[in-house]
């Protein structure tokens, strides 16, 4: 069912595995329903230091995949295990310990300093109302990762979108979890802090040893950067696996409606998605 | 500018804090229609070999319980307002804006045209008002699962008013020997309060303070929204239900001693955001503190500003702390 995948982070061909060794993340058939919305039955797995993206269409269900994956939206059937534990049967602190989700559209109307703001990612590890000098710790170690020393003292309302971006990463890497799970990372940056933004995190995934599992619109980015791609269309994952049997051209063009054409990035051997007009 | 949270900052916050507060409002008790010199003040509280009796009766019996008052309506308005702000993510959350302190003032009205000559029963139907108008507040300015910051402050105001043509019904129905002190109450004021007051609303405000400062980083988290707060650990209901309570619980009781006070706990918090920080371990005890400091400054000159005569102190907060949210208004949406 599941593509094999190596544990050094790059994807096999072969199919020589019944799933992951020493598999970290292992989502099994989760499924939900609101209102219209049905997410049918999904699963895959990751291992620790890999980079797992979801694509597909708007409202295909992917930011909902998401939140499932974390264990706060509750399954309608299902479970995710993270290192053999039932996300979903874990106290919401104890969960926040190891999984950490953002999304890059939070309104902030107060005036944070950056480094408050990554602070705040150490919230399920902080006693009831101080920190310690560990967790002090991790929020310099995460201001380091995503180069954002030198800004830590500036107002998060007044810094660019590629530097929010990266707090946003840090917040989430100073809560330490096993498992990071990133909604629309990239979105409004341009391609350079896109790239930046995607390497940074699979060498960070690779170097930390957590599964990082983002939603992302850029096909392309997602082929170069992902070692599993998990497309969905209308609440159903229609295709999964590494990212050569994923994009593939006629599939891709019936999901997103629009004539596509994949072939090979020049400098990196990995699929590229192209527009074709008709 | 940040103060970073620490125990050692956030105790000499406190420390310097309370000093100030302590000398504001021994300043406080020397001004007025007989001036006081500091030794006569300090003879008057200590009660000891006084040179003039009646200074001793100003000081303990009338300026006294009035500065006392002021200070925990400060500090209670002040850190209700700081506690919306981040309920409602909205720096421009007041209880004053939002209708919430009508809401109070209604439900105290109403318990005193209800004839309530218990003690308690004015604050506790103060409370209830806060309670349904915040309740009632919140639904309105919420769309579609999420906090529209105008239609919030809209629903707020328009809510005040609507409650003001209530309390403007009720107050017809009063009798005319009530009407104008409950008139002047109305638009705050600190000149009436009793021993019994002061000691319901010591241990109440206290307890809804020390309540809210433990669940201070809580409030920190949820600033960044409630999903991220809850990704974090934060059980988002749980918190947003007291936080709820605690802050109409706050707004209630100053409301039923001292009437609507106004801009408090706007212009209070966003001083201190701009000294410590926004961070609530340093933020809420900052605005407890500076808002009782303020209320006194501004109570002492209501009362001296027109002596003999007096102005109610809303008038004094509501011309300081107007401008200031056209300010703010106008710098969030540019």
């Amino acid at each position: 069912m599941n593509e094999p995948l190596t544990t050094d982070g790059r994807p096999r061909t072969t199919e020589s595995r019944p799933g992951v060794a020493g598999a970290c993340l292992r989502v099994e058939g989760v499924a939900f329903r609101y209102l219209h919305f049905e997410l049918a039955p999904t699963s895959f797995e990751a291992g620790a230091g890999e980079l797992v993206a979801i694509i597909g269409p708007n409202g295909s269900g992917k930011s909902t995949l998401l939140e499932l994956v974390s264990g706060h939206l509750k399954p309608l059937s299902g479970r995710i295990c993270l290192d053999g534990h039932d996300l979903g049967s874990l106290p919401q602190r104890r969960r926040a310990q190891c999984v950490g989700l953002a999304r890059q559209d939070a309104p902030l109307l107060f005036p944070f300093a950056v480094r408050e703001f990554v602070r705040q990612g150490r919230h399920p590890h902080v006693g009831r109302l101080f920190e310690s000098p560990d967790d002090e710790h991790w929020v310099q170690w995460a201001l380091k990762k995503t180069n954002l020393v030198a800004l830590a003292g500036r107002p998060i309302t007044e810094i660019s979108g590629g530097e929010f971006q990266r707090a946003v990463l840090a917040r989430t890497l100073a809560q330490r979890p096993r498992l990071v799970l990133l909604d629309e990372p990239t979105a409004n940056l341009d391609i350079g802090y896109q790239i930046d933004m995607l390497r940074s995190l699979r060498e960070l995934a690779a170097e930390e040893d957590f599964v990082a599992v983002i939603v992302t619109h850029e096909l392309s980015l997602a082929a170069e950067f992902a070692d599993y791609l998990l497309l969905l269309d209308g609440g159903r994952c229609v295709r999964q696996g590494i990212p050569n049997r994923v994009l593939d051209s006629e599939l891709l063009s019936r999901v997103f409606r629009t004539p596509v054409l994949v072939d090979q990035n020049p400098s990196s051997g990995r699929p590229r998605v192209t527009w074709v007009m008709p | 500018m940040t103060l970073r949270a620490t125990r050692r900052n956030v105790l000499s916050t406190v420390l310097l804090l309370s000093g100030a507060l302590g000398i504001v409002g021994l300043a406080a008790l020397t001004v007025g229609g007989v001036h006081l010199s500091p030794s006569e003040v300090w003879l008057g509280l200590r009660d000891a070999g006084m040179p003039r009796v009646e200074a001793a009766i100003i000081v303990r019996d009338i300026r006294l319980p009035r500065i006392m008052l002021a200070m925990l309506v400060g500090a209670a308005l002040a850190t209700s307002g700081t506690a919306l702000q981040a309920l409602l993510r909205n720096p421009l959350a007041d209880p004053y804006v939002l209708g919430i302190s009508s809401g109070a003032a209604l439900g105290a009205i109403v318990a005193l045209w209800m004839g309530g000559r218990v003690a308690a029963a004015s604050p506790a139907m103060a409370f209830a008002g806060a309670l349904l108008t915040t309740a009632w507040v919140y639904l309105l300015g919420r769309r579609g699962g999420r906090l529209a910051s105008y239609t919030l402050l809209l629903a707020g105001v328009i809510t005040a008013s609507f409650l003001s043509a209530v309390i403007l019904f009720v107050l017809s129905r009063l009798s005319t020997r009530d009407v104008r002190g409950t008139a002047f109450w109305l638009m705050g004021d600190l000149s009436v309060v009793t021993g019994v007051q002061l000691r319901l609303l010591l241990p109440s405000i206290a307890l809804a303070l020390a309540g809210l400062y433990w669940l201070s980083k809580d409030l920190n988290v949820l600033l960044l929204g409630e999903e991220e707060a809850a990704h974090l650990g934060v059980n988002v209901e749980r918190l947003q239900t007291v936080v709820y309570v605690l802050a109409s619980m706050l707004t209630g009781l100053a409301v039923s001693v001292s009437g609507a006070i106004g801009y408090l706990g706007l212009l209070v918090p966003h001083l201190g955001r701009m000294v410590v920080g926004s961070d609530h371990r340093m933020l809420l005890p900052t605005a407890a503190l500076g808002g009782a400091i303020v209320l006194v400054l501004s109570d002492t000159l209501a009362r001296t500003v027109v002596a003999p005569a007096e102005l109610p102190v809303g008038a004094v907060t509501a011309v300081a702390g107007a401008p200031v949210f056209i300010y703010l208004l106008r710098r969030a949406r540019g």
